[in-house]
């Protein structure tokens, strides 16, 4: 498979993830990324959606999945289950964070977390020039039908981090199609940081 | 037999009898039953590496009729939506095995059979069964047809419970689960429902301590236990959107008749049970059901998941086994980090969903299947 087709997001982790790993993908929509990973990096890979219509789709792809909310989902799995616990844009719409943080470095080794920067520029402008709730390519919802239930920018996530004493591995910028690396909190769409507990 | 590509057609229930003369079957009880005959149906064909085969268990009054239909009947079997050419359990594929219990009536040893001491049916004087014995007997079927390991194990409600026990007494001749519309163990509602039904039976007094075969079954206690089941097997939604309130008569009689269409189904499944089903056989396979538990550990032994992948299948409507207990499942495998897939559908027919949606269960059931026959294609490049 050419990689131009793949996701750019998805291209990081399936570059940060180890051949063979056991990965745990919390909100893991239709399957793509596990798809990717069992696939190109012969990864064993479990799924927790929410989402019943995503989980036929993630079936179809011979994928394994749990049909099921990542709040309750992770107290039964024994501890270091696996090597990855991913979190790709689904933590914006957890509520109970801390709870779901403390699960996943339970239960994995290292946590790969991917989510919409709040304070990217053009969410920054539409705040300012407008006056209106941000509506961006990372953030496509209007106020009224967000399944977004947390707002948080590169800065927010780093203080988080710091605070919880994790320590961030790798740290990935996304301005859309490629990676960048100057002004992050302003320029990235979104981001991506590989945690493992300080 | 069927070719590839053509409907299942006509079938034959065939039996094999086993545990004869000196070498009963040890019950888990401690009891010894002996001989045992045991009803079952195959469908499609067991490839040379007899590595296809899927055992197909069924719920609690069904019988080895899974698919397809008999000579001179047009009834087609009580899953063939899902078994067939191009279906959930493609027969172009797989060779599909459907298996009767022991304890039942439609073929297999049970209280009604002949007790070979006495040369009179057995009544109260056969043992009571477990789910374990159920499928020790299927066990002795699978040696017989020379199968190592099975594919699949698969089964709703109580033949759910058949294909967990598979999974506990033994997981190295399973490939794959799929439970559904089940649970590790009936909680009290459902014991408690179980004994209403059995107290139906035997507060009959033509039920005779369950000596009723030279006279006829309790048909008045049987009929109103089956009621009771038909009523927990839908939901409050399924039964508003079949009857509502709707008259049979259009106006009120005034007496006891069944005004109601509810009342007037009810009577007639009920009515229709008695026909088909023997009375001292929904005592035992509902004991059956009230003694299993695989909670606690029991399911999977640990260092058994390497090797058995589960799909577990739940409906949001059934309230008889509803998706909490599916969930405990789905629980019980994480504690042991096995390779679980688990789906609520969001059906509105109760318990019966695992009879009638044929198209979710279909778009789970295939893909998984497919997946534990071939396993993934891994590439051969990396990012």
């Amino acid at each position: 498979m050419p990689s131009e087709d793949v996701r750019l997001d998805h291209r990081i982790i399936a570059g940060v993830v180890e051949a063979g790993s056991k990965i745990l993908d919390l909100g893991c929509g239709n399957g793509d990324l596990m798809y990717l990973l069992a696939r190109e990096k012969n990864a064993r890979v479990q799924g927790i959606e929410l989402d019943e219509a995503a989980i036929y789709e993630c079936v179809k792809k011979g994928l394994s999945v749990i049909h099921g909310d990542i709040e309750e989902g992770l107290k039964e799995y024994p501890d270091a289950s696996f090597d990855d616990v991913i979190l790709n844009q689904s933590i914006q719409q957890v509520r109970k964070v801390d709870e779901v943080f403390e699960q996943a470095l339970r239960i994995g080794r290292r946590i790969i977390v991917g989510f919409p920067n709040f304070a990217h520029l053009g969410a920054r402008s539409m705040l300012f020039f407008r006056g209106a709730s941000p509506v961006t390519e990372s953030l496509p919802y209007h106020w009224n039908d967000t399944p977004n239930v947390r707002f948080l920018s590169v800065t927010d996530f780093k203080q988080f981090c710091t605070e919880r004493a994790l320590r961030i591995l790798e740290s990935h910028y996304l301005g859309g199609t490629k990676e960048i690396h100057l002004w992050p909190n302003l320029l990235a769409k979104d981001a991506l940081f590989v945690l493992v507990k300080a | 037999m069927t070719k590839k590509g053509h409907p299942i057609g006509v079938v034959e229930t065939q039996y094999l009898t086993f545990a004869e003369g000196m070498d009963p079957l040890r019950l888990e009880s401690g009891k010894m039953l002996g001989p045992v005959r045991l009803a079952y149906e195959t469908y499609g064909h067991l490839n040379e590496e007899r590595s296809n085969a899927i055992l197909v268990l069924h719920a609690l009054s069904a019988d080895a009729h899974a698919a397809g239909h008999h000579k001179g009947s047009r009834d087609p079997g009580w899953w063939d939506a899902m078994i067939g050419p191009g279906k959930a359990f493609d027969t172009d594929l797989y060779f599909v095995i459907c298996s009767n219990v022991i304890g039942g009536c439609k073929g297999s040893t049970g209280p009604s059979s002949l007790n070979l001491k006495t040369g009179k049916p057995y009544g109260l004087a056969f043992p009571i069964i477990t789910i374990g014995d159920m499928v020790e007997a299927q066990l002795r079927l699978i040696d017989f047809l020379g199968i190592d390991q099975l594919l699949c194990v698969v089964g709703g409600s109580m033949g759910g419970m058949q294909a967990l026990q598979w999974s506990a007494s033994y997981p190295g001749r399973v490939r794959s689960v799929i439970p559904i519309a089940t649970a590790l163990k009936n909680s009290p509602q459902q014991i408690a429902f179980n004994e209403v039904v059995r107290q139906s039976i035997m507060a009959d007094p033509t039920w005779r301590d369950g000596n009723y075969y030279d006279y006829g079954q309790p048909e008045k206690g049987l009929a109103i236990a089956r009621m009771l089941g038909h009523i927990t097997f839908m939901s409050d939604q399924s039964m508003e959107e079949k009857f509502s309130r709707r008259l049979k008569n259009g106006n009120y009689s005034f007496k006891f008749g069944a005004d109601f269409e509810v009342e007037s189904y009810l009577r007639y499944r009920g009515d229709n049970f008695v026909k088909r089903f023997d009375a001292n056989s929904y005592l035992y396979v509902t004991k059956a059901l009230d003694y299993f538990d695989v909670s606690n550990g029991r399911l999977i032994g640990a260092n058994r998941c390497e090797r058995i992948r589960f799909l577990v299948i739940s409906f949001k409507s059934d309230w008889l086994y509803p998706p909490y207990q599916s969930q405990e499942i789905v629980k019980e495998l994480k504690r042991k980090a096995c390779d679980v897939t688990y789906c609520e559908i969001a059906s509105t027919y109760g318990h019966d969903a695992f009879l009638l949606e044929v198209k979710e269960q279909t778009n789970l059931i295939r893909p998984f299947l497919d997946k534990t026959f071939h396993g993934y294609e891994v590439a051969e490049y990396a990012i």
